[in-house]
């Protein structure tokens, strides 16, 4: 499998590391804890198009959003994190 | 003297007649030519048997010509490299080259093993399964030791092999699989398009069924042709074609996986030159030219050796000028076949008849017929008599009932031809069936693959070049490339005029799998017993997974099961296919990634100049670290360890700790960062002060622990444990990027920036007097416990100080750029000597941080919260941070929850272990009353007996108490105290003075 990083460009699975869905968002200090529960453990088994956290580790370090097909591994999207790059996001 | 190739023909082949060459097979001296194979050389020598089969111990000859040979499977070579399941039809001869049968005992023409034959009834499908299943204790210790004796392949070399192995990248526009006439179209096309092209041939010689077959192309013979498109490839720059070569498998993204025996050709690899090659190819584009496999047709006898498929024989024939027979008989059931005839005859070869399953044979093979004096019978063959000295008589059963006997020492067979769907099928692709050719051909290839010519179920010499052509030219194409890719060659298509025929039923073992010895009456009774699905069949027949994969048996077992359940084979479907295809030596996966270049070694800063100190080291991660520093006299790593500790606690010490994970936290948000990172608080940190700070996953265990540094306002200074250090980054990166975007922050691995010593010990200071410039004030005052500076070192280097510590003692540690690592060990030596200093390693490291009750890996064991490690107070409640919430579930807040504790043995003498399990003094141990386990030991010099850590449930309320260590692996048991986990210095006394 290979990844086209925004930041390096296509490269080879290996230099990349998964995490996992990327939809699940962090709840705020006061959601309680079954909403932190949903979020730390309970994940949808998606069969098709998803979305996903990798981190290039091996590259920029940058963390990136991959939609990726989990039945044919096909790419459709690679998005840097809102947080990634070396510029303050809104500066 | 070497015995004369009897079979040799006396001219023809592409065999070099120049350079003899000699070999030895089972022991005996045979010549034969550069050019051959061992196949074609046991063959030109009149070697007929050379095996003996999986099960039933066979006599097996020489079936195929290619890499689908599923009968002549031999050791090759001897010693450490000795390789066993070699096939014969692809190991090119070398001088000296030496091979064995396999599977046979104590000789290959009286195998005692053969008397299973006799047993054949019980031998049948689902054998092991049905006759195995009790006592399991028999199956162990008899079934399964007799079993592999009996029905081994090859023996292993049993030693390491010598050779090395490389894996290489390699990236194109086209990747073309095969040389053949589809191939070098592919090629010729995709190349004067301007496309970068690497071409992958599996034989030696490019050429594919050009080599055995010949032809006319563009008007030219064959060879000429093929050798004037080699040169005009070999011209273009970026075409490359590489021999030797079989694309394997197909992965995801247009990564393909490419084995190049790079020196298997030859008895050993020249000096500082791999064996194997294993090319990772990323390919825009990839044209499948990997042609057809013949097809045998299952009867009776049908593995006698002398028995090979029609388009081996003339392989042999015309390529290598070997005759695999004097007298030889064609089984066929289509127009292919002939040719073998026509090549025997031209070779002046005798045919002793030809057998035809179809109605009609064409006038033209009429009329070869009675020119050749053979006659042509129409039916199947039935029966071979023969037996290990080959094929003598050969019954046909003819249309309309009437039996016929052929006497012959050689039977060609030609069942019709399966195009090779292996690459193409990879990604789940589920090859579809064509009637005009009854053979599977492709469909649902990967993205950016097709199939041309044999490939693609279309055998004819002009369609294939036409359509390799095609495919080269749309490839590059569709890669960007539009240059003029010129007139595709040209050349007329042969009749193939096929009339299906699978099985012809007679009395005797037909083979379906030759190398896993199925039979067509084991398919049967798969069925009866409700093997029917086709995943089902091969699970319980074994059909297709030898190490051939059922290249030449997969197609033909499914006919046999659609026709015993009335299906018609579509239906029937086809298994999974799955790379590699052919098999790949795990040496050519791993490349250079063995002993001692397995992984990357990291060396600490001060490595050469402990290993000049004679340390002894130990492999932490990547990392090689100084696990103590013998002395002469010393007789064993404890003492060389007690005589560090010792120094430390009573003068100085210092030992490298730059395996530390060191993160540079920069910005106007780093406080509030770290705030949501760790569980305690760091943006109240004061510039130059440090802090232990501890981070929890989000589902509230311990993930990991450290200092970390306020160095300026805007920049904090965090370390990680050494096992950590990556992954910690990673994590942090996470709430940086994906979590915490709002926050203006940056962070900076330094780990490899810096090289970090931790001086400990009353006579710190005064050590570090003679090393810092005179002006830095290192007093109580000056630099109290938990501070942090930057500092100036005599002679005007810049370094950082903490006042920190892991051993309990009066400690710093020191920071300075990495390249002063060694200098900062030699000098601290140099001026430590008034003071006794004593270099300490990992060990006497750990030994204090026991003694001093500080976790470390083993109790941050991924199953911890911060309240079972006594930390639970640093938990701020005025905060969000990683872990927050889960840490309060219920099961992670329960108060019988296995905590941190020390112990120590009631009999002073005695050594403690880790792991040994904690059980409640005078009960029977077990799952039911396992109350925790030891986690960290060491013999501690400053209380003079063993002590360690355990976790222990409810460990903190029971000290004082005398529990059970029960350790069954070692065989002890013995009773230990429950105590303080901090033995030395309880009030930290000593650390702040």
């Amino acid at each position: 499998m290979r990844i086209v990083c925004p930041f390096c460009g296509e490269r080879e699975l290996g230099e990349f590391t998964y995490l996992g869905d990327a939809k699940p968002v962090r709840p705020a200090a006061d959601a309680g804890e079954e909403a932190v529960y949903d979020y730390v453990y309970l994940r949808d088994n998606v069969a098709g198009v998803m979305s996903e956290n990798w981190y290039h580790g091996g590259g920029c370090r940058a963390w990136l959003k991959v939609t990726r097909n989990t039945l044919t591994h096909e790419i459709s999207a690679v998005e840097p994190a809102a947080g990634a790059g070396a510029a303050k996001v809104g500066a | 003297m070497a015995g004369a190739q009897t079979n040799r023909l006396g001219n023809g082949g592409l065999i070099d007649r120049s350079e003899p060459l000699n070999f030895r097979f089972d022991g005996k001296t045979f010549s034969g030519f550069q050019g051959d194979t061992l196949a074609s050389a046991l063959i030109a020598n009149g070697v007929k048997l050379v095996g003996r089969s999986f099960k039933y111990h066979r006599p097996r000859g020489i079936l195929t010509a290619g890499s689908e040979e599923p009968n002549a499977l031999v050791e090759l070579r001897t010693g450490a490299r000795r390789e066993p399941n070699t096939k014969a039809t692809t190991a090119e001869l070398y001088e000296g080259l030496e091979a064995a049968s396999q599977n046979r005992w104590p000789s290959l023409r009286f195998d005692v093993m053969s008397v299973n034959q006799l047993f054949a009834p019980i031998f049948v499908a689902g054998f092991y399964y049905k006759t195995f299943m009790w006592p399991a204790k028999f199956w162990e210790a008899i079934y399964e030791p007799a079993i592999r004796r009996a029905a081994g392949l090859g023996r292993a070399a049993g030693v390491a092999d010598p050779d090395h192995y490389d894996k290489a990248w390699a990236h194109c526009d086209v990747l073309i699989a095969g040389s053949g006439p589809a191939g070098l179209a592919a090629a010729l096309a995709a190349g004067r398009s301007g496309a970068r092209v690497i071409l992958c041939e599996e034989d030696f010689a490019f050429g594919g069924r050009l080599l055995s077959d010949g032809g006319t192309i563009d008007g030219l013979p064959a060879a000429e042709w093929l050798s004037r498109t080699l040169a005009e490839l070999a011209a273009m720059p970026d075409v490359r074609i590489m021999t030797r070569t079989t694309l394997f498998g197909v992965y995801d993204g247009g990564t393909y996986g490419a084995l190049e025996r790079v020196n298997d050709h030859l008895p050993s690899p020249p000096e500082h030159q791999v064996r194997q090659r294993m090319w990772r190819i990323v390919a825009k584009r990839c044209v499948v030219a990997a042609g057809a496999l013949e097809r045998p047709i299952v009867f009776a006898g049908n593995d006698t050796p002398g028995v090979t498929m029609a388009s081996a024989m003339r392989t042999y024939v015309g390529r290598y000028a070997a005759a695999p027979a004097k007298r030889i008989a064609l089984f066929t059931n289509n127009e292919d076949g002939w040719r073998t005839v026509e090549t025997a005859l031209g070779a002046g070869l005798q045919i002793a008849a030809v057998i035809d399953a179809r109605p009609d044979v064409s006038p033209a093979h009429r009329s070869l017929a009675s020119k050749g004096g053979f006659p042509v019978l129409h039916g199947s063959v039935t029966g071979v008599d023969g037996g290990k000295d080959g094929v003598k008589k050969i019954a046909v059963s003819l249309t309309g009932g009437a039996r016929a006997e052929v006497e012959a020492d050689g039977l060609a067979v030609s069942g019709g031809w399966n195009p090779a769907v292996g690459l193409t099928s990879y990604h789940r692709g589920r090859p579809k069936w064509r009637d005009d050719i009854a053979a599977f051909v492709p469909d649902g290839a990967p993205p950016g693959m097709v199939a041309a010519g044999a490939a693609n179920g279309d055998f004819g010499l002009g369609i294939c070049l036409a359509q390799g052509f095609a495919a080269g030219a749309a490839a590059a194409h569709h890669a960007g490339h539009n240059g003029k890719a010129g007139t595709a060659p040209v050349a007329d298509d042969e009749a193939f005029s096929l009339t299906p025929l699978w099985h012809v039923t007679g009395k005797g073992k037909a083979f379906v799998d030759y190398q896993h010895d199925v039979t067509a009456s084991d398919i049967e009774l798969a069925q009866r017993e409700g093997f029917e699905s086709v995943e089902h069949l091969k699970r319980y027949t074994t059909l297709g997974m030898a190490t051939d994969q059922g290249k030449t048996s997969n197609v033909a077992g499914l006919a046999i099961m659609a026709a015993v359940t009335g299906k018609s084979i579509p239906e029937t479907g086809t298994t999974i296919y799955r790379p590699p295809y052919v098999p790949v030596a795990i040496g050519a996966f791993a490349g250079h990634h063995r002993d001692e270049t397995f992984h990357a070694t990291r060396l600490t800063p001060s490595h050469h100049w402990a290993a000049e100190q004679g340390a002894v080291f130990v492999d932490t991660g990547l990392w090689k670290r100084a696990q103590w520093y013998p002395r002469a006299g010393e007789k064993d790593w404890l003492e060389s360890v007690t005589r560090e500790v010792k120094a430390v606690r009573s003068g100085v010490g210092f030992c490298d700790v730059s395996t530390l994970g060191k993160i540079d936290v920069l910005g106007p948000d780093a406080g509030a960062f770290l705030d949501r990172v760790y569980i305690n608080t760091f943006s109240n940190l004061a510039v130059g002060k440090a802090r232990y700070g501890l981070m929890l996953r989000e589902d509230g265990i311990v993930y990991d622990d450290g200092t970390t540094s306020r160095l300026a306002e805007d920049h904090y200074f965090l370390t990680t444990t050494t096992a950590k250090a990556g992954l910690v980054m990673q994590h942090l990166e996470f709430c940086r990027q994906v979590l915490f975007p709002e926050l203006d922050v940056q962070l900076t691995s330094v780990s490899d920036q810096w090289a970090q010593f931790s001086i400990a010990g009353p006579k710190t200071r005064d050590l570090l007097k003679e090393i810092v410039d005179p002006t830095e004030d290192l007093s109580n005052e000056g630099f109290p416990f938990m501070g942090a500076r930057e500092v100036a070192l005599r002679g005007g280097i810049k370094a950082r100080l903490f006042r920190i510590s892991f051993s309990g003692e009066m400690a710093f540690e020191i920071s300075v750029p990495a390249r002063y690592g060694e200098a900062m060990a030699r000098n601290l030596m140099l001026a430590g000597k008034p003071f006794g200093v004593t270099p300490y390693g990992t060990e006497a490291l750990g030994v204090m941080r026991i003694e001093k009750g500080h976790i470390a890996g083993p109790e941050l064991s991924g199953t911890t919260t911060a309240a079972d490690l006594g930390l639970g107070k640093m938990m701020s409640t005025k905060k969000d941070f990683i872990g927050r919430v889960m840490a309060g579930r219920e099961a992670l807040a329960a108060p019988d929850r296995q905590v941190v504790v020390g112990i120590k043995p009631t009999d002073r003498a005695r050594r403690l272990r880790s792991g040994a399990h904690i059980i409640p003094k005078g009960q029977t141990p077990g799952p039911g009353n396992d109350q925790g386990y030891v986690t960290s030991v060491c013999f501690s010099p400053t209380s003079d007996q063993w002590i360690g850590l355990a976790l222990v449930e409810r460990g903190r309320e029971r000290i004082g108490e005398i529990v059970h260590a029960h350790d069954p692996i070692r065989g002890e048991d013995y009773d230990v105290e429950l105590c303080n986990p901090v033995f030395y210095d309880p009030d930290g006394g000593r650390q702040r003075g």
